[in-house]
């Protein structure tokens, strides 16, 4: 499904912050990445979800080599990939439910077709009560959960989340990999960045570990 | 899809599932209105539309006075025959009469008495003039059938047989004057038009960057979700053409009463100096129903050319966004 040949990446003039990357993401297949803060994390993640070109190397999503990809066509195998970021970005106009219903919304989907999912959805990650709230008066672990809602709520191919657990609680933490490995099953291929230990230790999957701005992978 | 081919729900929630309301929700807007200022972009297309319009529309009165006077000099000709030493005048002019009334295309001629030529002089010479004291040409005027050419050099030769100081002006020069006049007033219209439209698109186009720049966040979301340029740019377009319409509405409404009440302010003025020089140039002020038609459309083109720049610049803005 994803495929790095010797990937390298460089802001600007400045030193390489990942050198010669080269692994294979099965489709189906669940994995943590993690390393050191500054490690390169979010910059491979984003480099997963298309945001940013490669400075050398090859990278193959999808069968597709993404260097002879134009704009339309990344468009296009995004709506094959989640994305949970730190940061959440949530449309701060928009109620809960609508945020979470955005990619169906995108994919020119009418509401009465989606209306169940997202409702069940929502109350899975405690955000029944929530639903017509808008952002800016929802809690940081609540941003997050609407946020993961969000990425997974079309099933994407690829999930990608980044310190999806950082902001609630370890019972909460709990619920949410549950979502994520019960996504997995139903063969979404799974990418969660994390510094969290205990999340690792809950669940027995391979590891993609960053250092130095290299990956070393135990399986 | 059946049933069978129903995917299998992503959580479980057995007996805590909730009730789902049946009634469709009412969304909002992605782009939501308030976040575009769209006030100062509608004064700007409103004004630019005001300008366009008082524009064409001086630009038409002026057209139609000019045809109106072309067609008026274009149908007439003047004879001149001037007195000459052992000739009598006023046969002379009889002859000319005669050798005209038989020309084609030649529907009415009429002399100038001695007295209506007296009182053409009476400006310059004052009242009580003797036209025998006088060496006076005598004034001759033709009515041409409309659409018919003259053998204006045969009729010359035929005019000169009968008398020989006679002389045929066709106004072709002052035609020719009115014409450059007219095409100056033309050019000149189509000229401001132009910057007018090119001063709406610069507008417009720092109004949609600036648009852009308050959205970013929501422009970067719909990237995250999987939404292509021409998803997002048509989200924001149908804001921008809003706008330009309704810019286009008020000015191209504004600029069609000042035509319609033009007439009652020129009568204003009529009797003076001024309001008469204007009345003889533009006639009475007023607008044909097709010049409001031109109007409307001229409206109906800045709100599209508003949505056009806008859409330009947010796919080249959509480009440097990701």
């Amino acid at each position: 499904m994803v495929r790095f040949e010797n990937v390298g990446l460089r802001y600007g003039l400045g030193p390489e912050i990942l050198r010669d990357l080269s692994f294979l993401i099965p489709a189906h297949s669940f994995q943590f990445l993690t390393g050191p803060s500054g490690a390169g994390k979010t910059s491979l993640l984003r480099l997963l979800f298309l945001s940013l070109r490669p400075t050398r190397g090859l990278v193959n999503l999808f069968g597709q080599d993404i260097s002879l990809l134009g704009k339309e066509q990344i468009a296009d195998l995004r709506k094959r990939i989640g994305i949970v970021l730190q940061d959440f970005r949530l449309l701060d106009h928009m109620t809960t439910y609508e945020n979470v219903a955005l990619p169906f919304r995108v994919m020119g989907r009418e509401e009465s077709s989606y209306r169940r999912e997202v409702i069940d959805l929502l109350k899975w990650v405690g955000l029944g009560e929530r639903m017509d709230a808008l952002p800016p008066i929802l809690s940081g672990g609540e941003k997050q959960r609407a946020a993961i809602a969000r990425a997974v709520i079309s099933r994407p191919q690829l999930l990608l989340a980044d310190e999806p657990t950082g902001s609630v609680d370890p019972t909460l933490g709990r619920r949410l990999l549950r979502l994520f490995i019960e996504l997995n099953k139903s063969g979404t291929a799974v990418i969660i960045a994390t510094h969290d230990i205990t999340l690792m230790e809950q669940y027995d999957a391979r590891r993609l570990v960053l250092h130095q701005g290299r990956l070393h992978i135990y399986e | 899809m059946s049933r069978v081919d129903e995917p299998r729900p992503l959580v479980d929630l057995g007996n805590e599932r909730p009730q789902v309301p049946a009634k469709a929700r009412i969304m909002s807007p992605i782009v939501p209105r308030a976040s575009i200022s769209g006030r100062a972009l509608v004064a700007v297309v409103a004004i630019m539309t005001f300008l366009a319009s008082i524009t064409t529309g001086a630009v038409l009165l002026v057209s139609a006075s000019a045809a109106e006077w072309q067609s008026d000099v274009a149908s007439e000709i003047t004879l001149q025959v001037r007195p000459l030493a052992g000739r009598d005048i006023e046969r002379d002019t009889a002859a000319v009469v005669e050798a005209v009334r038989t020309e084609p295309g030649i529907v009415e001629v009429r002399p100038f008495s001695r007295e209506e030529s007296a009182k053409l002089l009476e400006p310059w010479l004052g009242t009580g003039l003797s036209l025998d004291q006088l060496p006076v040409p005598r004034v001759i005027i033709a009515r041409v059938q409309p659409g018919t050419a003259l053998d204006l050099v045969g009729l010359r030769g035929r005019v000169m047989k009968a008398a020989p100081s006679a002389s045929v002006d066709d106004h072709r020069a002052w035609i020719e004057r009115m014409r450059s006049m007219t095409g100056a007033t033309v050019f000149a219209g189509i000229g401001i038009l132009a910057l007018v439209i090119i001063a709406t698109i610069i507008s417009v186009s720092f109004a949609t960057r600036g648009a852009m720049a308050a959205n970013r966040p929501i422009v970067e979301v719909l990237h995250f979700v999987g939404a292509g340029d021409a998803y997002i740019a048509n989200r924001f377009l149908r804001h921008f053409l809003r706008l330009g319409l309704e810019g286009g509405v008020i000015g191209g409404g504004a600029a069609m009463l000042a035509f319609g009440f033009s007439e009652s302010i020129a009568s204003w003025f009529s009797g003076t100096p001024v309001g008469d020089q204007f009345a003889a140039l533009l006639g009475t002020f007023s607008l044909r129903p097709s010049g409001y038609l031109v109007l409307a459309i001229q409206a109906v083109a800045i709100a599209a050319i508003t949505a056009w720049a806008s859409r330009r610049t947010l796919l080249a803005t959509l480009d440097d966004i990701d």
